[in-house]
């Protein structure tokens, strides 16, 4: 199942954020949005987990369809989307609470497992899908916020891979991290786009180089080109990605 | 499905008594003033505020309570320049002198802000011992002294507070043009001149409602003080006094002075927000 | 040059002062309670119920209970009214409705504490004795704790929602979104995460707030009944010890040893005061440098 993008508009107040977004996320992939800052990236990710609700004085316009189910309507169960859309920000922030809690968190709110047992597993099972497991195992009941940060981003994935979601959006998820956590963070993106559908923000274009599948450049609040990135990377049809991206080919 | 109609539930419960808890604010602040606006302007009237009271405070007969008018400008009035004279040059030194990791900034902040916390009734007992060390009696000297020290702390916090969310930078500039402190000062003072004026609305609030604090210092009389060491009526205290009279005509001035006192009040705080919203207003 | 160095020791001297009153209070109020503390132990002082002046028999027992009564009551009825509006203010509520609620709270802020008192002798009073206190009691005139306890909940009401909205501010945006991000309703993020965190935040706002209502006078004087006596229940008079402060101020004069005995009075209330203000300021400094 894929994420579709029909026509979204996004005001807030009188200033227009997005403009006539048409886009296809599609699934099992790495899907990069590209783009110099303030051009609605950011927007466009909270849109899709309706995060952008607690913004004040928005409005939005268009479909968003998950699992084709339109998304922008007030009738939608908004904490299953929620669940169902992981999100790895662009700093960690582990709750306050432990290691433990933290990954079981979103299972114990959504009532996931009736049994401890099958929590602890579930526990464990995420914290080693993050490669975290070894690193903590003696010590996942003390707080979280010992963890060194790339420890925490890690532990910010396993905590949204613990509620089983289907999509995965990362919001600059690497750029507060050292190059060596960053870069775990990026083959943990690959070695799981196997199970998940990921969408991710970045402003590196090298990040986008290494790891996307498919790439969206956005300039000034609306989509100039999307596709596979390969051809967006060798053959941008447009003049303003061809712009963007010498850059790095230049 | 279960767990989605159990968060429902629980969601709509605690919004219900968030309101709950939100109506029963709005309803009491309602039912204060009410209370005081229909007493008080029943009781009302001209010469409540222009005519001296014939037969004593605590006696029926004619006139009103200008004595306490007076006494609690002459008091909050005096006090609140005094006050301003101390704290400006205090809230400098810490905003502009003194390091933001300052020890002696934190130590300052913290002594003021436990000033704040000390009871007015505190303030009155210690400024009255004082007074007597000095040998002074209950007089318009003595309230506005123990005032003054009542809102120093309050005009040094709010005024802090203000100038806190001043950026540095600007001092930077000014110093990067050869300016010396002491003329960068007028720089600062530019700038947080609204939150200045909202310390002081704020602080006079305080300072002309505060009872306990001017009882035994200003004391009470029913005339208008002619000098510093008469004693002066305030109004908190016209109140305080007035209302557990059994003579309706003196309880009737119990109410019109707390309608007076909570005009004056209702004032201060209306045009302390609409400063404040105009300044955030051209910050933006 | 001349100009700045003077101006800057003036200023240095005007902040030392302003640390200096603190201790001069403390030491004040202490040399003049010394001559009762001489007279009489500490412990006789605040566990005695004796309160006979004319005898130089000083038992703060009672007004101390007073205070305490009033004081948790006050505490116990403004705290959920506070934290939830609190909640919803800083949580919940659309820059709309906060246009409404800040004002009302503005207001409430800003009344003196002698109008509270009117406002609790013309309608707490009068409703306690006829429509409250006839369920439980055969008489009561009104003047109770109960009533010294509503007003002074009132007036803590507006301390505690802005103590508690800048604590709940100092929660950065992101933990919430986290916790919305993997489901969570408002409700669940705010209890699980927000209170979570800033569990010591409130407890100190609350001690402040603890602080303050022990202090207020004028308000509780009005209402409390004023007579001297171990309290039985939240239905009888109580009298605080700021109540007895500001009522027997004035005809002490002629006996230093009674002078002596309010000023000790006043010291205790200093003293409690200033311990839960620095606990509870030093708390709040260090969440907001967290916040930094």
């Amino acid at each position: 199942m894929a994420i579709e993008i029909q026509h979204l508009n996004v005001y807030i107040k009188e200033n227009q954020i997005l403009k006539d977004i048409c886009l296809t996320l599609p699934e099992k992939q790495i899907t990069c949005i590209i783009g110099p800052s303030g051009c609605g990236k950011s927007t466009l990710l909270r849109t899709i987990n309706r995060l952008i609700d607690s913004t004040e004085h928005v409005r939005l316009e268009g479909k968003v369809l998950v699992d084709g189910k339109d998304i922008i309507g007030s009738g939608h169960e908004i904490t299953e989307l929620r669940r169902k859309i992981g999100l790895v920000s662009q700093r960690p922030c582990p709750l306050p609470m432990s290691i433990f809690d933290n990954v079981a968190y979103g299972c114990r709110i959504n009532r996931m497992y009736k049994k401890h047992r099958q929590l602890i597993y579930n526990v464990q099972k995420q914290l080693q899908a993050v490669g975290l497991w070894d690193e903590v195992r003696g010590r996942v009941r003390t707080s979280a916020t010992r963890l060194s940060i790339g420890q925490q981003q890690r532990l910010c994935l396993a905590r949204s891979l613990a509620v089983e979601p289907e999509y995965i959006l990362a919001d600059e998820a690497t750029s507060a991290l050292d190059p060596i956590s960053s870069k775990t963070i990026e083959d943990l993106f690959v070695s799981l786009k196997s199970q998940y559908s990921i969408i991710m923000v970045t402003h590196t274009l090298h990040q986008a180089l290494r790891i996307a599948d498919n790439v969206v450049f956005m300039y000034l609040g609306e989509v100039v080109e999307s596709g596979p990135a390969r051809q967006i990377f060798e053959q941008p049809q447009q003049e303003l990605t061809r712009k963007y991206l010498s850059g790095i080919f230049s | 499905m279960d767990i989605k109609r159990k968060k429902q539930v629980s969601e709509w419960a605690v919004k219900t008594v968030m309101w709950i808890s939100m109506s029963i604010v709005f309803l009491l602040v309602f039912s204060v003033i009410w209370t005081i606006f229909s007493k008080g302007c029943k009781a009302m009237s001209w010469s409540m505020l222009t005519k001296l009271p014939t037969a004593g405070t605590y006696l029926g007969g004619e006139g009103g309570f200008p004595n306490a008018i007076v006494g609690s400008l002459y008091i909050v009035g005096a006090s609140t320049v005094l006050g301003l004279l101390v704290s400006i040059p205090v809230v400098f030194y810490l905003n502009v002198y003194l390091k933001t990791s300052s020890k002696l900034a934190y130590w300052l902040r913290l002594a003021c802000d436990v000033l704040f916390g000390v009871p007015s009734i505190v303030y009155g007992a210690f400024g009255f011992t004082i007074m007597i060390f000095f040998g002074l009696r209950t007089s318009l000297l003595g309230g506005i002294i123990v005032i003054t020290m009542l809102i120093i702390p309050i005009f040094i916090r709010t005024m802090d507070e203000a100038t806190r969310n001043f950026p540095r930078e600007i001092l930077d500039a000014s110093y990067a043009l050869g300016a010396t402190r002491w003329e960068t000062l007028k720089v600062v003072v530019r700038q947080i001149a609204p939150g200045i004026a909202t310390a002081t609305l704020l602080s006079i609030g305080r300072a002309i409602g505060d009872a306990a604090s001017v009882m035994f210092t200003a004391g009470y009389t029913d005339s208008i003080p002619t000098s510093l060491s008469q004693p002066a009526a305030t109004l908190p205290l016209a109140v305080f006094f007035q209302l557990t009279s059994p003579i309706p005509e003196v309880v009737d001035r119990a109410y019109a002075a707390a309608l007076v006192l909570t005009i004056i009040v209702l004032i201060l705080s209306i045009s302390g927000r609409f400063i404040t919203n105009r300044f955030s207003k051209n910050k933006l | 040059m001349v100009k700045d160095k003077l101006a800057q020791s003036v200023m240095l001297g005007l902040c030392l002062f302003s640390i200096l009153m603190v201790v001069t209070i403390a030491v004040g109020l202490y040399l003049k309670s010394s001559p009762v503390l001489e007279n009489k132990s500490l412990w006789s002082l605040l566990s005695s119920s004796e309160w006979r002046p004319m005898k130089g028999e000083f038992g703060f027992f009672p007004f101390i209970i007073g205070t305490v009564w009033v004081t948790v009551l006050a505490i116990a009825m403004a705290f959920p009214i506070s934290l939830f509006t609190a909640i919803y203010l800083t949580e919940y509520a659309k820059s709309h409705v906060k246009k409404f609620v800040f004002p009302a709270l503005d207001i409430l802020a800003g009344l003196p504490s002698v109008i509270y008192g009117v406002w609790g002798v013309l309608v707490i009073v009068p409703w306690i004795s006829n429509r409250f206190a006839p369920h439980f009691v055969d008489f009561s005139s009104g003047y109770t704790i109960l009533a010294a306890g509503i007003v002074l909940g009132i007036m803590v009401i507006p301390l505690l929602v802005s103590l508690f909205i800048e604590v709940f501010s100092s929660v950065p945006m992101e933990l919430r979104e986290a916790s919305l991000a993997l489901g969570a309703t408002r409700w669940q993020t705010t209890h699980k995460v927000v209170l979570r965190k800033t569990l010591s935040g409130v407890a100190a706002a609350t001690v402040l707030a603890v602080s303050r209502a022990m202090g207020e006078t004028i308000a509780v004087l009005m209402v409390c009944g004023c007579v001297i006596g171990i309290p039985k229940s939240i239905l009888d008079p109580g009298y605080p010890i700021p109540a007895l402060i500001a009522n027997n101020y004035g005809e002490m004069l002629s006996m230093p040893l009674y002078e002596s005995a309010l000023m000790f009075a006043a010291l205790i209330l200093f003293a409690v005061v200033l311990v839960f203000n620095l606990l509870s300021r030093i708390i709040l400094y260090r969440l907001e440098k967290t916040q930094q």
